[in-house]
């Protein structure tokens, strides 16, 4: 046993209506023309928003020890930093290519 | 280090934590760094692809919201499996595991129907870079998707068994924390890949 307190069943089944509904707002903003304009950042904080909700709830992290959370964090935050990095590098060396 | 044959008692680290979940973790870490670089691949490469099919022309997103929602269920599922674990209830411990499993099994099944549409529609691994790159994210994730099903399958039948008890919930609570993981790298890819187009 892990020895720390877990969420009831009721507050997994309120996670588990939440990441629907938010599911069903991500897709319906794709299909709805008028947040075309911020679909991309709109899109970006519901799906973290999810993520979130998952990590801290299912995965137990908000009841664990930080511990748990520095060990998925710290990696988490690197794919991040690694990931934006490669697209400045990429999209800027190609923008110094053709000069757009 | 205290331990049991039954894992009734929790092999504990010096900092008091139970060493599998915290390799577990540290597991889990290393899979962000794997599936960051692919996703980070993907966008990368994202609308460089000279031929056809492109993304617009070939994803769907209406049976891929139904896939999200299917594993979203999923997780359900697990944390449902984890609690009558951990309060004794192996009947609905058992239940809960086999709900989990077999709504994996429908995600593959899905992706399985995915995959084989696209390559009717001429959309092959080595067709442009959005072919292989798609494929590799997605398919690098569906094989952890099958890897989880196998496992919950596995301790399912542990628990037909009668060798699955609150004493091993902690097995259990690890198959959950990979099982979260898949999901929530699913939650990114269905919003990089197919809502952002």
């Amino acid at each position: 046993m892990s020895g720390q307190a877990h969420a009831t069943t009721g507050t997994y089944l309120r996670v588990a209506a939440i990441l629907v509904m938010v599911t069903l707002i991500e897709v319906g903003v794709f299909y709805v023309p008028a947040f075309h304009t911020v679909l991309v950042p709109v899109l970006l904080v519901l799906s973290a928003f999810k993520f979130t909700l998952v990590v801290m709830f299912y995965m137990h992290l908000k009841f664990d020890s930080r511990f748990f959370a520095l060990l998925f964090g710290g990696p988490l935050l690197l794919a991040l930093a690694v990931m934006v990095s490669l697209l400045f590098i990429f999209y800027g060396a190609l923008r110094l290519r053709t000069g757009v | 280090m205290a331990h049991s044959h039954s894992g009734a008692h929790a092999l504990r680290t010096s900092m008091g934590l139970d060493s599998r979940k915290m390799a577990f973790w540290a597991f889990i870490g290393s899979e962000c760094l794997l599936f960051g670089s692919l996703i980070s691949t993907y966008l990368v490469y994202k609308g460089r692809s000279l031929v056809g099919p492109y993304p617009h022309e070939i994803l769907n997103i209406p049976f891929t919201s139904f896939s999200t929602f299917d594993l979203l269920m999923s997780s359900l599922a697990m944390v449902l499996a984890l609690a009558a674990v951990q309060r004794g209830d192996m009947k609905q411990g058992k239940l809960w595991l086999l709900v989990t499993a077999l709504l994996g099994l429908v995600f593959l099944g899905g992706q399985f129907w995915e995959f084989s549409h696209f390559v009717r529609e001429g959309l092959g691994l080595t067709t442009n870079l959005f072919g292989s790159t798609f494929y590799v994210l997605t398919g690098t994730h569906g094989a952890h998707v099958t890897v989880g099903v196998i496992w919950l399958l596995t301790l399912w039948v542990q628990a037909l068994r009668g060798k699955l008890g609150p004493g091993q919930a902690i097995t259990v609570e690890i198959t959950g924390l990979y099982w979260h993981f898949v999901d929530v790298v699913w939650i990114v890819i269905f919003t990089v890949v197919y809502l952002i187009q």
